[in-house]
């Protein structure tokens, strides 16, 4: 993507066509001293498609994402992102090479604006001078319009014109959620992560954000990988889950195929060991 | 810059069309209409807006809209959807605003009778609402849309995006010229429909209000000329384009004004936009000014000390001399100085929160609204009055003409408007304004307007001693005491609701020999004040029927008895006899509708022992009601309800003018 190009595309043009396979994971594990984290999981992420990595609490869902995302380093097995192969990659790294996230618990900068919170997600895209951007003149200034226009397309697209300028400690948790999911968007993700986008979240909360994972998969053709715990909105939005369960993948296709999956009903109803 | 050209014809214009020519022409380079997109006010001139207009409408023509095709538009306020008036207007069709927030059903009834050719739709929600209801919109041939957010894979027949019809227009522009479509405005005459709006229609069917251009365009011209309105005035649109209100103020006497019309951003964002506008003319119905006025007492009690007291100092100067400063009355050097400290310290950078800095002149109407909050606002030196009009007569009907402001009248008969009372009270009028009538529905059209002109407005009222027009209540509900005096129960229930500490009162006596009353506590207000007086109570029940909440009750009725008493014609009908409910009313348990307004005859039934006892001199009464829990359970609630006689008072009314 050119550096200068600041109109909002929703996410990179990285020349690799819907359906095929955009990250790959293979025999990862991960490992926190004697504790195993995630034991020799292999799946991929097709270009285009809504992945949801479901499984029971600690399961290992949200360090598969940290693997993702560069901020876990795994001691065993590969990562091909874009038919790279990935070293220990940092995770601003990984951000720079179209990946984004929203986290679990909300991790918005409290104190700041809807439209500040969402424009820091510009930055990786700001490439003017620290000098300029210190006094905020010049070319710094141009720039930092023509990502202000950028930033307000996002807004439009979340219909949060109205919390603009509000504080986002303020907020309600449901618009405080929509603010990171703009937030992250604004990197113009090929892979959009997101950690339990609607935890904590009433119904009419919910729909939105279902609604607004929908679209961004659909209009900008993001791909998202999507951890989540209600099972009736992993089953509308997602393409294909995978199940986990004690770091262990015990469960990968479709929705319909992992909901029959006697496997998975045992690791989330639980069974009796004889 | 667009080349206007002269008007369609010389000297007056005859329609909306010839306005934008015109204004064009002398306003060319004056903002017409903003919007707030994406963050910033976007503006277009009147030159701009003409050829935005000329081309969306020529496409329109292409696309086959002929003269009297009813073109139905349904949406927030847009330019896009003013711009749609004009365009239509302009092939001699007929724009059909609708209530944008009702459901498919409704707008299908509507849609149906108005035989519309094409809707313009705001965004997606609407599309989907019209391709829902496609099936019994026989007539309709095309869906326009202005946001294109969701509508690109949609195939639905006939689905225009606003920009594409002016794309058209514009290609039809260069290839032949805009002097076909300048001819066919050019014979629309003053007679012909201009618009059609339905009535919300609370009772009943909506009915297709038809207004015809000079009905519009006299409105306009007098109302202009009433409050001095012209192309240096700016409004903000945020009222339903189906409502007649917002057509007259946003649409129409902003064409022949000039002056320019903003659009907020949306809905949730119209309070803030509204500050960064400082609108210079500004329509609200009681409730936003109530809520307005509540939000600043509630920061003001967050605030610091010296901010509270400087602010309490200065209101309560305020209060003193800013109705008289804005009426013009002569005032002390002193209290005037003072006045303009509080200008400087207050006042000012209260109306810079409210977004009023530059307000000439800002009306509300609809509804009653409390004596205080009205005069908050004027005491800033807000000019701030009440109108009465009515879509039947293209709005106007009363208005108070400056330095003639009471809380409780609507006006003067407007400019060319002709008002009387008929014997039953009902008010009637007689304007330029008066609508052509119904569509469809001439006995609708003989019942409401006479032959002569005249027309029903379904209002009871009087004009009192000033010739001011006094609303007392819907003509239907007003009714006579025994002894003869006039009995307006909603005229006396206001005045009792005004105070803050009575929620909800049923007022009695059609029929009687005197006025009775229920009243329902404010549980918010007065629990607050037992808190303060450390009165205990274990129940709402309890509370209701404290000695000292009934006396204080009894000091509002005797206060409301008194102002009654001072009016020629409610000083027969004070209040004799009241007592507390010993439970809320609910619309759970059917005693009020979910829009809150009391069922007067379930409450009579329901309640008929009481209002007996109310009657027949008794002390107290015992009752047991059914009520319906929050989950849906019933169960049964009992109360002994304490009766009390009201002070009243002789009639003060004729004594007050000999005094003077």
């Amino acid at each position: 993507m050119n550096a200068h190009d600041t109109t909002f595309h929703g996410r990179m043009d990285d020349g690799i066509e819907p359906g095929q396979v955009l990250l790959n994971v293979d025999n990862i594990s991960l490992s926190f001293g004697g504790v195993k984290a995630i034991t020799d999981i292999s799946f991929d992420i097709l270009k285009g498609e809504v992945r949801a990595i479901i499984g029971p609490n600690g399961a290992g869902k949200t360090s598969m994402l940290n693997v993702i995302n560069g901020f876990y380093h795994p001691q065993e097995g590969t990562i091909t992102f874009r038919g790279e192969k990935r070293t220990k990659m940092k995770p601003y790294e990984a951000a720079s090479s179209g990946i984004s996230r929203t986290f679990q618990n909300v991790a918005l900068f409290k104190g700041m604006s809807t439209l500040d919170n969402i424009m820091a997600g510009r930055t990786l895209k700001m490439n003017k001078n620290f000098f300029w951007q210190l006094w905020r003149y010049g070319p710094a200034l141009q720039e930092e319009i023509e990502h202000r226009k950028v930033v307000e397309e996002i807004i439009e697209f979340l219909e949060i014109e109205a919390i603009r300028k509000e504080p986002v400690g303020t907020l309600p948790y449901g618009l405080q959620k929509r603010v990171e999911l703009g937030r992250a968007l604004a990197a113009e993700p090929d892979l959009l992560l997101l950690d339990e986008p609607m935890a904590g979240m009433n119904l009419e909360e919910k729909e939105d954000m279902s609604r607004f994972i929908i679209e961004v998969n659909q209009f900008y053709g993001t791909t998202i990988a999507l951890i989540e715990h209600d099972m009736g909105v992993v089953m509308d939005l997602a393409d294909r889950v995978m199940v986990l369960d004690y770091g262990k993948k015990i469960g990968d296709g479709l929705p319909e195929e992992v909901q029959a999956n006697q496997a998975v009903i045992d690791a989330y109803l639980g069974v009796s060991h004889e | 810059m667009a080349k206007a050209g002269k008007a369609s014809s010389e000297g007056q214009p005859k329609n909306f069309a010839d306005y934008l020519v015109l204004n064009a022409r002398r306003f060319s380079e004056r903002p017409a209409f903003r919007h707030k997109d994406h963050g910033i006010w976007k503006t277009w001139s009147w030159s701009e807006a003409f050829e935005e207009i000329r081309a969306y409408s020529m496409g329109l023509k292409k696309l086959g809209i002929k003269p009297g095709d009813k073109v139905a538009i349904i949406g927030q306020n847009r330019p896009r959807l003013y711009w749609t008036f004009c365009a239509v207007q302009a092939i001699g069709g007929v724009p059909v605003p609708v209530y944008s927030d009702s459901v498919a059903e409704e707008m299908s009834y509507v849609l149906e009778h108005a035989e519309v050719k094409a809707t313009v739709c705001q965004d997606q929600e609407q599309v989907d609402k019209i391709d829902s209801i496609r099936k019994n919109l026989k007539t309709l041939k095309y869906v326009f849309y202005d946001e294109e957010r969701g509508l690109r894979d949609y195939d639905i027949k006939g689905l225009h995006s606003i920009s594409a019809v002016q794309q058209l227009g514009r290609d039809v522009l260069e290839q032949e010229g805009d002097e076909k479509w300048r001819k066919g405005f050019s014979k629309i005459k003053g007679k012909d429909i201009a618009v059609m709006l339905y009535t919300s229609g609370t009772t009943g069917r909506p009915k297709g209000v038809m207004l015809s251009y000079d009905n519009l365009i006299k409105s306009s011209i007098n109302a202009n000329k009433f409050d001095d309105l012209d192309k240096y005035d700016e409004i903000i649109a945020y009222l339903p384009l189906a409502w007649v209100g917002d057509h007259v103020f946003s649409y129409t006497q902003s064409y022949v004004a000039g002056y320019c019309v903003c659009c907020p951003e949306n809905p949730e964002t119209a309070d803030h936009d509204r500050l960064e506008i400082a609108p210079t003319y500004f329509f609200a119905p009681p409730r936003v000014f109530e809520t307005m006025l509540t939000n600043i007492n509630v920061r003001m009690q967050d605030a610091s000390k010296i901010k509270q007291r400087m602010f309490n100092y200065f209101m309560e100067h305020a209060r003193n001399v800013g109705e008289p400063i804005l009426n013009g009355d002569e005032v002390g050097f002193m209290d005037r100085f003072k006045y303009k400290l509080g200008e400087f310290l207050v006042y000012g950078p209260l109306k810079n929160r409210m977004g009023m800095t530059n307000m000439k002149v800002g009306y509300t109407a609809g509804e009653a609204i409390g004596p205080e909050i009205f005069s908050f606002y004027r005491s800033l030196g807000l000019n701030l009055k009440q109108l009465y009009g009515q879509t039947e007569a293209s709005v106007y009907i009363s208005a108070q003409p400056d330095g003639e402001i009471r809380a409780d009248t609507v006006g003067t008969p407007s400019p060319d408007v002709e008002i009387k009372i008929a014997d039953n009270g009902e008010v009637l009028y007689r304007s330029p304004g008066v609508f052509v009538g119904y569509f469809k529905n001439d006995k609708a059209t003989k019942e409401t307007k006479t032959k002569d002109g005249w027309v029903y407005t379904g209002d009871a009222g009087f004009i009192d001693g000033e010739g001011h027009l006094r609303i007392i209540d819907r003509a239907k509900d007003v009714g006579k005491l025994k002894d003869g005096s006039l009995f307006a129960p909603k005229y006396i229930e206001n005045k009792l609701k005004f105070f803050s500490d009575i929620k909800e009162v049923v007022a009695f006596g059609d029929g009687r020999d005197k006025c009775c009353a229920f009243i329902n506590i404010d549980l918010t207000s007065v629990g607050n004040w037992a808190e303060r007086n450390n009165v205990s109570y274990a129940s709402y029940q309890e509370l209701t029927q404290h000695p000292d909440v009934i006396k204080m009750m009894g000091e509002h009725v005797a206060q409301v008895n008194r102002t009654l008493a001072s009016e020629e014609m409610m000083s027969g009908s004070q209040i004799a006899r009241f007592l507390i409910l010993h439970k809320e009313l609910d619309p759970d348990d059917g005693e009020m509708t979910r829009t809150m307004k009391v069922r007067r005859p379930f409450i009579r039934e329901r309640y008929d022992e009481l209002i007996e006892a109310l009657y027949d001199g008794s002390g107290e009464k015992y009752i047991e009601t059914e009520v319906v829990f929050e989950d849906g359970r019933t169960g049964k609630i009992s109360a002994t309800v304490s009766i009390q006689d009201a002070q009243m008072f002789a009639p003060t009314h004729g004594m007050k003018e000999a005094a003077e």
